[in-house]
């Protein structure tokens, strides 16, 4: 088995101190990779910011002059923290939703169609999620930040 | 379902596991349909969307059941989530362990705190 196995086996190529500006380059996480840990990483956002999701459900629906500290903390500002601040804030979550959701559907998506489990559909529903997610999120910002 | 304890427990195999990685697509399919619920209110409602209309989408008693249930499935998903993220990148066990019951508290404190909000509406 093992002679076999030797004998087969081709010589490798052998990298040794490797340079970081033409090695390195190539050494990068595929389009599906790329998907999956920012799928990881927007998650573990929205659990860390989950008392500011909170606070502005309880803001914005509790009461009259609850829902107009909900708007001042982002035009006037608080905590002494500037109104786009908090903006540039729920723009993070907003991408995060957004990337996190439609990640998420393109994982239930692959757990129900054997079609979907192939390397182009991996990279082609990747690209699609990364489209979305960004575009989406940059015209959100937009209107956020008041330009249409 | 027979004796998983002592000599005769399952430590590996299929449906180790099972249930939390299911509970997770079944939660996580409940919210996107709940988003889609509460956007089309959003996107319909005629005029801008000031205080009345935004707090009159959760008021009535059928949203507030549909939210309180969201509410519960987001806490069970964020936990698989997290448990996941912890179990993969930290693996000193008393480390993971404070982690583990430091997003427990957390979750069981957030999910208190919008079932009030959600309740007093």
């Amino acid at each position: 088995m093992s002679d076999t196995a030797t004998a087969v086996a081709k010589k490798r190529p052998e990298f040794r101190n490797i340079n970081a500006f033409t090695d390195l380059p190539g050494y990068c996480l595929p389009m599906a990779g790329i998907v999956s840990i920012l799928h990881r990483i927007s998650g573990a956002i929205m659990f860390v910011l989950m008392p500011f999701i909170i606070w502005m459900f309880d803001t914005s629906v509790s009461s009259e002059i609850s829902f107009a500290r909900f708007k001042g903390a982002f035009n006037v500002g608080m905590l002494g923290v500037p109104g786009f601040i908090w903006k540039l804030v729920v723009l993070a979550l907003i991408w995060a939703y957004l990337h996190h959701a439609i990640a998420g559907l393109r994982h239930l998506w692959s757990d129900t169609h054997h079609s979907a489990v192939t390397k182009e559909f991996g990279k082609t529903s990747a690209l699609v999620t990364l489209v979305l997610s960004i575009g989406i999120t940059i015209i959100l910002a937009a209107k956020l930040f008041g330009l249409y | 379902m027979a004796a998983n304890y002592g000599t005769k427990r399952i430590v590996v195999g299929a449906h180790y596991g099972l249930r939390d990685w299911l509970a997770q697509r079944v939660t996580a399919a409940l919210m996107a349909l709940f988003t889609l619920l509460v956007l089309a209110q959003v996107i319909f409602t005629k005029g801008p969307v000031g205080y009345d209309r935004w707090a009159g989408i959760f008021s009535s008693q059928w949203m507030k059941v549909l939210t309180f249930v969201i509410i519960i499935a987001m806490l069970y998903h964020v936990w698989v989530g997290m448990r996941d993220i912890w179990m993969d990148y930290i693996k000193p066990v008393g480390v993971r362990l404070g982690l583990q019951v430091f997003t427990l508290v957390w979750l069981v404190g957030c999910t208190g705190w919008a079932i009030q909000v959600l309740w007093r509406l």
